[in-house]
Parts: C-alpha cells; structure tokens; sequence
C-alpha cells in the first residue's frame, strides 16, 4: 500500500469539488430561471423567476379542485412564455384548447396525449422530458408519489426540460401535501374580481407558493395570464399607499 | 430446347411441346436427339437464368398468397391457407391460375393438397388437380416412390425389394424400413403425409428490404431478445440506405421453436432510419412476445417504406427540434396508440362542441388560432349539466344557480353571447339558441351557463364551462 502523500489532498479536495458540483446542485446555474415579471413573487424564487428544467406541482385551490380549471391556466401561461412545442398529458377530455390559445399558447405547439390513469401518465411525461427541446410537459394527475415525483425531476435536469404536474383531485378528497422531489408548490385559486360595475374584468387569482426549494413560501392577489401569459399586478395593490384615499373618493 | 452437360455427356435439359410430339425427352443424349432429328437447333442451357425467372414467376404468383416458395429447378410451392375466399375457393383459384399461366405461354402442372409433399407429388408424377382434405394418403398411394422427392439411392434401392409405389410404403412395418434404408424415407413420408411439418422457404420480395438473425440455440430471455432488436435495426439502418430508403413501418418476426410465429408490428410518423430509434419502438413492443420455448429466428423487414428525402442540416440549433419531436411522438404512439396522440386545430363553427378538430401530432403548423375576442372556459362539460338558474328579467344574467345541489351567488356577469344552431349541418339545430353568459360568484370562480331558449318559452339553464381565460 503506498503511503498516503501530503500533496494528495487538495487535488482530490479539488476533484471532490468539481465531480459534486456536477450534481443536483448546479441545475439552476445551468438554465436560465423564468421570471414572472412581479417583483415580490419573483423575490421569492430562487434565481429570481420559476426554474426550467425541474418539476412544479400546481394545485388548484376553492371547491373546484376535480377540475383545476385555474391551475391549467397557470400552467398554460407559464408555458406560454417558453419557447418550444409543448407535450399534455390528458386526464380527461374536458380541456377546451381555446381557452390555452387565450393564454398564448398556440395551438400548433401543444401536442396533447390521452393517458387516462397516474399510471400512464407518468411515463409519458417522462417520455416527454427526455427530449430536449420541448419547451414543458404537463401532466394531469390524480397524485404523484415520492419516487415517480424523483424520477420526473432527474429527468427534466437531464434535458432542461420544465415539468409541471396539475393535480386534479378525485371527489371528496383533500388536497393533503405529499411529500414531492418538487421545487416548488403551488397552490392557484379563483379571488374575486374587481370593478366599477357589476360587469366583468380580468380575472384575479391568489397564488400561494406553498413551497420552494431555496425560497420562501409567500402568498399573492395577482390579476390572471392576459394573450401573452403574464400575470400582472392588481392596479390598486401596486400602488398601495394611494389606493384607500381614492376609494375613498370614489365613493363620496 | 436446350441441352446441359451432364459429366462428359451433352443431354437435353429442357424441351418445348413441339420437341415432345416428335418424341424428344429431357434426359436424352444431344446427339441421340440430332440423329432422330436432322437439323436440331439446341440451345445451352443457363441455370441462373432459369431460376431468375423462376423467381420472377414465383413473385408475380405472389398475387395469390403471401408466402410462396421455390422448388427448384422447375416448380413452385403456394400456401393458400387462409386465402383461398378471395378467388371464390379451391377450383377457381386453380383455373385462374392456370388460364393466366397458360396466356403467357407456361406449361404448367398444377396440384393443391393438404401437405407440401402431397402437392409436389400429384403435381410433378400425378394428373395434378385438387386432393380433397383428408384424402392425402389415397392420393399418395398409386404415385411411384420416386414422388416423395427422395434421394437417387434410395429410389432404386427400394425398387431392386419391389416396392414401387407409395402405398406399397405406407403398408411396411416402420422399424424395418428404418434399418434397412435409413431414417430419410420415413422422414420424407411422414412429411408427405403431414405427419412432420414442412417448413418453406418464403420467397421474399427483392424490393423489400428485410434482415433475418438465426440463433444456434433458442433465445428467449427478455435481455437477449432487446440486444437481438438493436443488432436487427442496425443491420437493417445500412441495407435503407444503399436503397435510399426510409422505414415508415417495421414487421418484426419471431420465429418459434414451435413454429409459432410471434410479430410485432410498429409504424413511424415521420419515414426514419435511425437505428437507435427504431430499435426503442420495437422495445416498447417486445412485452407482447411471448417466447414459448425458445426463439429459433428473427426477420425484421421495412414493410412499408419511402424513399429518402434529403435534408438539408442547418448550422443553427433550432433544427433538431423537430426531429426530436418525431421521435417522441412514435415512441407515445407506440404506447398508447395513434388515436390519443394529436394536435387540436381551430374549425370555424360557433358552437363550442365544434370548434376543435384533431389532426396528426406532427402536421404541419397551420397558424390559425380561435378569434381572441370571445373569452371561453377552459373546462368544457360535455354534456352540458342542467341548473337551476334565477335571472330578474328575461335577458338579464342570472343573481344565482344551483349546480349539483350547491347554490352559487352571482356577483358579476356578462352576456348574452346568441349562438345559433348550425342549420346546415343537421336540421334539428335549425331551432337551437343559446344564450350564453359568463359569471363570477362571490368566491371568485368563473362559470360558463346558458339559456337554451328565451325565457317565455321556458329556456332552461345549462353549466356548459369552468374557469376562464
């Protein structure tokens, strides 16, 4: 056995360090985060915006959640912004694509797959993450387990590719938080809209990241994805110091 | 007429009916033939040109059933199980095919038997015709020893004992006739008879390119049945393309010891050669193989394929992509099969139900989308779900509903949006209206409910969506 040498150690130190960085831990250096344009919510992330190439989990918050009618349409408007065709898995035939096109995403990019159970859906969005390319995957499930969760997320760092799980619950079921690879939860609910009359603006959803892997979990108002898929700040909580004198005003 | 050497003898290899009538045989020495014949013309023979055209002829017979075998130097073997409806049974498939063979100018001998053997025997040293199921051994019988296709010694070594003709052999105790002339003769009758099967040698299409593997030992083992796909789509990727071929469908043949074949079948969306693409869509299949007791051989042939379109690679990045995508596609259509695979493209109609079509995952971007100005759901409930609904004057939206025993209180609304039925595609919708009308409840949400007619003529409420964009 050779006796160990003094000069050794800062050349495997030097080897240790380089063959662990090639690890998880330099996914977000490698692809560039996606802001979303409001500074608190992007405050909040890591790298300042929602990771590409890691798994998201969407849940949708209120009554509706068998239908995570909200939930698809941030997951639509968060796909809108990246560039690339886009595989969705399907739970159900419900999904109305005009509404996705209202988002910004454009028909021609969607390539939609009928995986009617977790267990099909799964593979196929794993399927789906292995090609680099694509802009995101999305997967409509029932649940996700701790292992399939880890395996969707080693495959999406592998081709940079976003995966984002819309959890659609079964009836009578609670939304309890399973353990996830995850980077992030979050959980979008319908919030009422405001306005002069009693006609209709643009809708408001509250957004609660639940949970975020190097960030902090935060709560916010923000008005839905407009044609381009941004979210936007409501106009009276931007420019909150003004807004309850003008209220005020208004109705005196 | 032709003539063949045969050792330091010129003989007559092939003779036309015209020769025949003036007593001219094959077998006979050249010169016998020019002695009874003043002025003979004789040809060489060329037994690569006969046997090409013996190919050409076996593929043209093709036309009958898929599998056709050579048996050289002069016959063809046809298996027309399961095919012979198509020609309205056994007789008018042998009169077609003869009439067609005779219109060219081939004399042929034409016999159909349950077994290869018995064919073969009837047709070549019988009157030919049709051996009704279950009559193999009475058409055997009469038919000289030499019909069982056996080799030269055997044939006359059976006659210097006097036996002459099948039935003669059929009659003997086996054991004997095993020691004295050899396990061939029981082994060729038996065949004849059906006993033992005969495999044929299927005459493939030169224009299709395939690759075949054969194991000295039977494989079965899920590991080795993969590694033999990689090794197939490899060879196979080469032989596209000398061919300038692309594959757009790969039939995938397992042999069995038992001789129960096991195939799978896989199609590509876009024409591929790229071996290591291929090989995983077979993968995908391989859990439908089931082994039995071993695989003897494995023929991968590209069933359907187009010739090669030259792409022109580009030095930017954005290229790959689409080739990428190809790839997914087959692999999520090898799964889960070609209908659930799709893009949705805009239709112009008004009614919600219609304005989605579905067209192949990978056709080409049509850059239309749905008008941007008219909000919809994006959960759409087929079909639309009854409510209850209470609106303060007819056309005003809804103050609440009832939807699955829950009342929602509606707080803002817009509409109506009147969509009317598409007279023009069934003439029950001549009569439907809609009223269509968004709402926000005090939570937020947003609902999509429509009135099927106005509200003096008892229009009822309908939950057509969820959500909105």
């Amino acid at each position: 056995m050779p006796p160990p040498r003094s000069s050794d150690t800062p050349i495997l130190a030097e080897l240790r360090r380089l063959t662990g960085s090639a690890g998880r831990e330099a996914v977000s250096d490698i692809y560039p985060t996606l802001p979303f344009g409001i500074s608190g919510l992007d405050a909040a992330l890591p790298g300042g915006g929602l990771g590409r190439g890691t798994l998201h989990q969407i849940h949708e918050g209120g009554p509706r959640g068998r239908y995570a009618a909200t939930a698809v349409l941030f997951a639509g408007g968060i796909l809108a912004r990246l560039d690339g065709p886009v595989l969705w898995c399907l739970h159900s035939r419900d999904l109305f694509a005009p509404a996705l096109a209202r988002v910004g995403l454009h028909p021609d990019r969607v390539v939609y797959c009928e995986t009617w159970r977790d267990a099909e859906v799964l593979p196929a969005m794993e399927e789906g993450l292995r090609h680099r390319g694509l802009a995101g995957v999305v997967g409509e499930l029932t649940r996700i387990g701790l292992t399939p969760s880890r395996r969707l997320q080693l495959a999406a760092e592998g081709s940079g590719v976003t995966a984002l799980v819309v959890h659609r619950l079964c009836a009578g079921e609670a939304a309890e938080p399973e353990p996830t690879a995850a980077r992030t939860r979050w959980r979008v609910s319908p919030a009422p809209s405001e306005g002069p009359d009693r006609r209709l603006s643009r809708p408001r959803w509250r957004l609660d990241l639940q949970r975020c892997r190097g960030g902090a979990p935060g709560s916010w108002i923000v008005e839905a994805c407009d044609a381009q898929g941004r979210l936007a700040v409501p106009a009276i909580l931007a420019d909150r110091p003004a807004a309850p004198i003008r209220r005020r005003a208004a109705a005196g | 007429m032709t003539v063949e050497q045969d050792g330091s003898r010129r003989v007559l290899a092939g003779v036309d009916a015209a020769a025949r009538r003036l007593g001219l045989r094959p077998g006979m020495s050249a010169a016998h033939a020019q002695v009874l014949i003043p002025g003979l013309h004789l040809a060489p023979a060329d037994a690569a040109a006969d046997r090409a055209a013996l190919v050409r002829l076996g593929l043209w017979c093709q036309r009958y059933a898929p599998l056709v075998a050579l048996d050289p130097p002069d016959g063809l073997l046809i298996d027309v199980t399961g095919a012979v409806h198509l020609l309205g049974g056994e007789a008018p498939l042998l009169d077609d095919l003869a009439h067609r063979l005779v219109r060219v100018g081939i004399s042929a001998r034409l016999a159909l038997a349950d077994t290869v053997g018995c064919a073969r025997a009837v047709a070549r040293f019988g009157e030919g015709g049709i051996v009704p199921p279950g009559r193999t051994a009475q058409a055997l019988a009469d038919l000289p020893v030499a019909a069982l296709g056996l080799g030269c010694e055997a044939v006359p070594a059976l006659q210097d004992v006097g036996i002459g003709r099948v039935g003669q052999l059929m009659d003997k105790p086996r054991a004997a006739l095993r020691l004295r002339f050899g396990a061939e003769v029981l082994f060729r009758l038996d065949r004849a008879l059906g006993h033992e099967p005969e495999p044929l040698a299927a005459l493939a299409a030169p224009e299709v390119p395939q690759v075949a593997l054969r194991f000295a030992e039977p494989v079965g083992a899920r590991e080795t049945l993969e590694r033999v796909v990689a090794d197939l789509c490899a060879r196979l990727v080469p032989e596209l393309e000398r061919r300038g071929l692309e594959a757009r469908r790969l039939d995938l043949v397992f042999v069995r010891v038992d001789r129960l074949d096991q195939a799978i079948r896989i199609g590509t969306a876009k024409p591929s050669r790229d071996g290591a693409h291929l090989a995983r869509l077979l993968t995908e299949r391989l859990s439908l193989i089931d082994p039995g007791f071993g695989i003897e051989e494995a023929l991968l042939c590209a069933a359907k394929v187009e010739p090669l379109a030259e792409r022109q690679g580009s030095h930017l990045a954005e290229r790959p992509q689409a080739l990428d995508l190809a790839a997914l596609v087959d692999t999520l259509v090898v799964r889960l099969g070609a209908a659930r695979v799709y893009r949705l493209a805009p239709v112009e109609s008004d009614l919600p139900e219609r304005v989605m079509r579905r067209v192949p995952a990978l056709a080409d971007p049509l850059g239309v989308v749905w008008p941007a100005d008219l909000p919809r759901p994006v959960r759409l409930l087929a079909p639309p779900e009854p409510v209850t609904a209470v609106a303060e004057i007819p056309d005003a939206p809804p103050l609440f509903f009832v939807w699955r025993d829950i009342r929602h209180r509606i707080v803002r609304a817009d509409g109506p949006e009147r969509i009317l039925g598409e007279w023009w595609v069934a003439d029950a919708e001549a009569e439907l209206t809609r009223d269509y009308y968004r709402v926000e409840t005090e939570a937020g949400e947003r609902f999509w409910l429509f009135r099927d007619g106005p509200m003096e003529r008892n229009g009822r409420w309908w939950l057509h969506g969820l959500g909105e964009a």
